[in-house]
């Protein structure tokens, strides 16, 4: 496919630009013998882009001027807490002392490193109540998925391994039954009542019913993913408890309990941290998240490893040890070496930012963000659930009397107006759903722009709602076909190899 | 307040439009019984104080900057071209979010679209999808795959012990809660020794290329044997010495997978890295994860978008294959950079110097009394020196010098007690090098 331009590419792709014989690099010359090549066990090509530095680096810089971003402006989708990713942990993250540290560096010679995780474990704990805390996990549904082989494990060693079910509400992230079934467990679904609270009837009848021997525990989002706090989320712990089964809690949401309610205290056996939502790591266009998993004493021995911990107390003048230690019965390994250390170091400059004082002032801007947008769209749109809300609300993308115009119209429109989004069509219980996320790190003036644009587009889906139908009209691309992509497939446009038959 | 902008002129404004007296009263909903909660946390701290913390934290660590580092085993120092990190810096790119709104997020579509074809290029094979988290958990997702692509009905999974021991602790901790049988690793079982164990009921056959001891094996007849059983051939390969040696592609792997973080990722203690995963045509509707392909917008405009979205977690969810939600977007930019100013003849010149670099210390030390190096197959920059004493007295004497030695074989195989893996990379020159082996043959 190399060598096809489009007439109306936005930008080239790089195996479309260059020259033979190119190169981006300037590399030293060997200053050693030359050793020879077994030449039978070599490649003959190497079909990569030939193309300059500077061509390189105006591909990329044009590449990124056709995204949009946090730095540029609002981005209030719902569930991924898109807050300001402060520029100081950059900077710390690129210290030679983080970046040129190899993860297997003896620990004496990590002692930094160690220090750090140590801390870091120990403020999330706080944060939210729990015993202990493992950094290992790479995302939040690596940390689900600890959590869930933790359960599993747990009753397993209390011979209790037919308890193989985990309840999951209707308005979960696809992630928590995807990871039950990656755990090899069934799950349950429980519908949601009028108020969007776990249907209480339908909990007990799960819990209390032919199935009470099997309950493993339930996967929960506090507040949910409507933004809603559940009002008997008390009770629904303590029936889960009584069947036997262990609380899971999704922290997604973190960002609407900071210093308001400590889950663990709740009652709840396990949950996982988003650092690349709650503590501000960088989203990364899709990654790297960082999934820390808090655990009470119960599910403590099955923590996925490493952890640090203090392996030899200060002794006078010489400080403790820092060391990595693998739990007494771990679930094992949940990726290789020790979590993703660049999302630790930056949380932990986060929470060194705000200390003791400051995070509970997190979740108290991002929820008055919040319920200051959602008071204002009231009157433009319908609000399902007459209550305020928490970091996030969801609003209904209809408008009464213009059936053609969807939710996904709203969002397309949005983009002219210059604002990201807000997620479209989760939670699924919710017809046409708008969820809403400001974040604390959003000025007043953006939040009036925001509501001033859905306002416009209100108006606008009454009175000419082509507009909203063939919206965006100012991004760089049209809507796309999506069918197209799925069935033609054209996933590379690399020079294809001689293959191996 | 740190990085909350609002006066308390604002906050008054927005708690009257809200219509209550303080923000105190929007959590009234939370249980009263555990509501505010005291928090043990060490007081704030300004920007100024931070960045101190930060820099002194970072220096009670050994760092590449300080230490020459002979050390690989799965994670290995290169140099990285300056404009690497420029682009990654640029804001549009990482505080962006994952591409789901296409129109606006065509840059870190088409960048993670040129990852995948040139993760193709490297490799040999068909598709890539846009990274998992690491090398180790894109071998547990193969693993995945080729159950799937068994229908389940084969329940068996080889594994070369010669992969590394993180990546098969990983692959365990995965399917643990599956019913399947993982064997092969549990001994020192040559490749001849692993097909042996192919049967009808085994999925897949899993090597890593070079393997862990940094060997090259001459894999020409293994597919073969692998694809007769019926199994699938996933090779776990260091995309670093595919800019020299046969892509796994021509040597019949069905799925490649592996470390991306010698493309452009600093050391950083162990992570974010990237898993890159890359497949054959006829698999590629079961690989897991993010993969983007090419379209056309509304006006016929070519341009990029998440595509195959309906086997993911969050449309399938409990009949999804995996819960992978993220992928290493940033990480999977910094390769795809990477690989760009590289090219395909600069990239050729890094795998060179590393051999060459390589070779070179490998016979110096093999020269050394009482030190022997594993010559029995060629490598690429990593090989096994048998140590006349413990390896971590050699490490300490060679720490003391400013040289972070070879890796420590022993916890790991029983049979390779003083034996260490040393790693030699372009960014180690001549001088280290020397003076490498003069420490160590002082220890003799």
């Amino acid at each position: 496919m190399a060598g096809y331009l489009p007439e109306q590419a936005l930008q080239p792709l790089i195996y479309d630009i260059g020259a033979p014989g190119r190169s981006g690099v300037n590399l030293p010359e060997c200053d050693v013998p030359r050793a020879t090549l077994p030449a039978e066990l070599t490649r003959d090509d190497l079909p990569l882009p030939e193309v300059g530095e500077v061509q390189v680096v105006r591909h990329f810089v044009k590449l990124s001027q056709l995204n949009y971003s946090i730095d540029q402006g609002l981005y209030p989708l719902g569930s991924c807490t898109m807050k300001y990713n402060p520029k100081i942990n950059e900077d710390a993250a690129r210290l030679p002392g983080f970046a040129q540290l190899h993860p297997l560096t003896d620990e004496s010679g990590a002692q930094g490193a160690l220090f750090l995780m140590h801390e870091l474990q120990g403020w999330l704990g706080e944060i939210s109540g729990f015993e202990a805390v493992s950094l290992s996990p790479a995302a939040g549904a690596q940390g689900e998925f600890a959590g869930i082989l933790m359960i599993r494990q747990y009753h397993i060693d209390r011979g209790e391994g037919q308890r193989d079910i985990i309840l999951v509400p209707n308005s979960a992230h696809g992630t928590n039954p995807a990871t039950v079934t990656m755990a090899g467990m069934e799950v349950r679904e429980l519908p949601a009542d009028a108020q969007g609270n776990v249907d209480m009837r339908a909990l007990h009848a799960a819990c209390e019913g032919d199935l009470r021997d099997r309950i493993a525990g339930m996967m929960i989002t506090v507040p949910s993913t409507l933004g809603l706090f559940e009002s008997t989320i008390l009770e629904v712990i303590e029936t889960v408890h009584d069947a036997g089964g262990l609380m899971y809690m999704d922290g997604a949401n973190m960002n609407a309990l900071m210093g308001v309610v400590k889950p663990g205290e709740l009652g709840f056996d396990v949950m996982h941290y988003n650092l690349h939502k709650t503590f501000s790591t960088p989203h990364g266009g899709g990654g790297p998240g960082s999934g820390a998993v808090g655990v009470n004493e119960k599910l403590k021995p099955y923590l996925p490893g490493p952890i640090v911990e203090v392996v030899a107390e200060e002794d006078g003048d010489t400080p403790p040890l820092y060391g990595f230690v693998m739990p007494e019965k771990s679930i094992g390994r949940m990726k290789a070496f020790h979590g993703n250390f660049g999302m630790h170091l930056r949380a932990y400059a986060y929470i060194r930012v705000y200390g003791d004082s400051g995070i509970r002032d997190v979740t108290r801007y991002a929820v008055l963000n919040a319920n200051y947008l959602r008071a204002r769209l009231m009157r433009s749109y319908r609000v399902p659930y007459p209550r305020y809300c928490g970091h996030e609300f969801v609003l209904e993308g209809h408008i009464e009397g213009v059936d053609e115009v969807h939710a996904l119209d709203i969002s397309k429109r949005l983009m002219d107006y210059g604002f990201h989004p807000p997620t479209n069509y989760f939670p699924l219980i919710v017809p046409e759903a708008l969820l809403i996320e400001p974040t604390e790190t959003e000025v007043k003036e953006d939040l009036d722009a925001f509501v001033e644009a859905m306002e416009r587009i209100a108006e606008e889906a009454r009175t000419e709602p082509e507009t909203l139908l063939n919206a965006p009209h100012t991004a760089p691309v049209r809507r796309l076909d999506e069918v197209r992509a799925a069935k033609e497939l054209v996933l590379c446009c690399a020079p294809a190899l001689p293959s191996y038959s | 307040m740190s990085y909350i902008p609002h006066t308390p002129a604002e906050t008054r404004a927005m708690l009257a439009e809200i219509g209550v007296r303080s923000i105190d009263e929007l959590f009234e909903a939370a249980p009263q019984s555990h509501r505010f909660p005291a928090l043990d946390l060490p007081p704030p701290m300004s920007e100024m104080e931070v960045a101190a913390e930060m820099l002194a934290i970072s220096e009670a660590n050994d760092h590449g900057q300080d230490f020459a580092i002979f050390r690989g085993a799965g994670a290995y120092h290169h140099f990285i071209p300056s404009v690497v990190n420029h682009i990654l810096l640029r804001g549009e790119f990482y505080t962006a979010y994952t591409p789901y709104q296409p129109e606006i997020s065509q840059g870190t579509l088409q960048a993670t679209y040129e990852y995948q074809s040139m993760m193709c290029a490297l490799t040999g094979m068909d598709a890539a999808n846009a990274s998992h988290y690491d090398g180790a958990t894109s071998l547990a997702e193969a693993v995945t795959v080729a159950l799937e692509a068994s229908r389940h009905r084969r329940r068996k999974v080889i594994l070369s012990h010669a992969i590394h021991p993180q990546y098969r602790e990983v692959v365990r901790a995965y399917h643990q809660g599956r019913d399947i049988r993982i064997i092969g690793d549990r001994g020192r079982g040559e490749i001849v020794d692993l097909l042996e164990m192919l049967d009808d009921n085994t999925a897949m056959l899993a090597l890593q290329y070079p393997n862990f001891f940094g060997q090259i094996d001459d894999l020409a007849t293994v597919a073969e044997a692998v694809h007769e059983a019926g199994a699938l051939l996933v090779i776990v390969a260091n995309p670093m010495a595919l800019s020299l040696f046969k892509s796994p592609g021509e040597l019949g792997a069905d799925i490649v997978v592996g470390e991306g973080q010698s493309m452009g990722v600093p050391l950083g203690f162990g992570g974010p890295y990237l898993g890159y995963f890359a497949i054959r045509q006829k698999y590629v509707r079961r690989i897991a994860g993010r993969i983007i392909g090419e379209t056309r917008d509304a006006d016929g405009k070519r341009a990029f978008v998440m595509t195959l979205r309906p086997r993911e977690q969050d449309i399938k969810r409990e009949r999804a294959t995996s819960n992978i939600c993220t992928n290493q977007g940033l990480m999977a930019l910094a390769a795809s950079v990477y690989m760009a100013l590289m090219g395909k003849n600069g990239l050729r010149q890094v795998g060179e110097l590393n051999y060459h670099k390589a070779h070179y210390a490998a016979e110096r030390i093999n020269r050394l009394d009482g030190y022997s190096v594993d010559m029995s197959k060629p490598f690429f920059n990593e090989f096994v020196v048998a140590c006349p004493r413990p390896v971590e007295e050699i490490n300490t004497a060679l720490l003391e010098e400013g040289i972070i030695g070879g890796y420590d074989l022993g916890p790991h195989y029983f049979h390779l007690q003083d034996h260490m893996l040393v790693c030699v990379t372009e960014t180690n020159g001549k001088d280290e090098i020397d003076r490498l082996v003069e420490v160590m043959g002082g220890l003799g």
